[in-house]
């Protein structure tokens, strides 16, 4: 069963640790790298600084509200990109203003989904990410 | 009350997917057009179906008569208005080329058809509710 490999863009340390606990309880097996601004995550993905080596996520978890670069410009840049664009990104944010959600989803996010405030929650969302993308969709292939 | 649009021209996927749509937790109501045109129609607006509501989720064959779901994906990720609207594919192919295709298409999510009932059904249950319960829709 191959891994899959989740790169999770979230600069709340507190939101990063629960989401690691949720993915702790994942049944499948997986790789998550963490970057914490929007900068970090677009070097990431272009295999560039300290990032030559990195294999491409096969799905993205992406908070909007970031230091140095927006999520929604990051999102702007990968959906622009003929080798990222096909990576499904999903928008894990605590905004809930309709104009953000509208946005996002013109910009070909994958999905958006509004991030919990309790472990439970948390674990309960994560649960419900992993049986929908990690078992039930095609995720397509990627270097 | 969320719309699906069903594109899909089999009936006995057409019969399944109502069935499962029925028992979801969120109320919702499903359209079923058979063709890709029919599908582009529906959604533009067009006769006869003037009077439609665009959906909120939209389930797409891609092996579709008179019109592909490859163009239909392109059509409506292309269009300005309809681009937003959440494509989930659903379809028997699970070539490579038809998953990269319909991603770089910027399909919300790609999902191959399991052969048996059973499968179909459960897919179809998951699929509605990660995008009727989880998801924040943009039309709402």
């Amino acid at each position: 069963m191959r891994s899959v490999r989740i790169l999770l863009v979230e600069d709340n340390p507190g939101d990063v640790d629960l989401i690691l606990e949720a993915f702790n309880e994942c049944r499948m097996p997986h790789e998550i790298e963490v970057v914490n601004d929007g900068q970090e995550a677009i070097y990431f993905l272009r295999k560039q600084d300290k990032y030559e080596d990195k294999r491409s996520p096969n799905i993205i978890l992406l908070d909007l509200n970031l230091p140095r670069k927006d999520g929604r410009q990051v999102l702007e840049e990968i959906k622009n990109d003929a080798k990222l664009k096909r990576i499904p990104v999903i928008i894990l944010t605590s905004s809930a203003r309709q104009e953000d959600i509208l946005k996002v989803y013109e910009q070909h996010a994958n999905c958006y989904v509004r991030k919990p405030v309790d472990l439970n929650d948390f674990l309960t969302l994560v649960r419900k990410i992993e049986d929908f993308w990690f078992s039930v969709v095609e995720l397509p292939p990627v270097v | 009350m969320l719309k699906i649009l069903l594109v899909e021209d089999n009936p006995g996927y057409i019969a399944l997917t109502v069935e499962a749509f029925k028992e979801a937790n969120m109320p919702n109501q499903l359209e079923i057009v058979e063709d890709g045109q029919e599908a582009m129609d529906f959604l533009r607006r067009q006769s006869p179906y003037e009077n439609s509501e665009r959906p909120d989720v939209i389930l797409l064959d891609l092996n579709l008569p008179k019109k592909d779901g490859r163009q239909v994906l392109q059509e409506i990720k292309n269009d300005p208005v309809l681009k937003r609207i959440p494509v989930v594919v659903l379809t028997t192919s699970k070539e490579e080329e038809d998953i990269v295709k319909a991603y770089d298409n910027h399909a919300n999510c790609y999902i191959k058809k399991p052969e048996d009932l059973v499968g179909f059904w459960e897919v179809v249950r998951k699929t509605e509710d990660f995008w009727l319960s989880v998801v924040k829709l943009p039309s709402l």
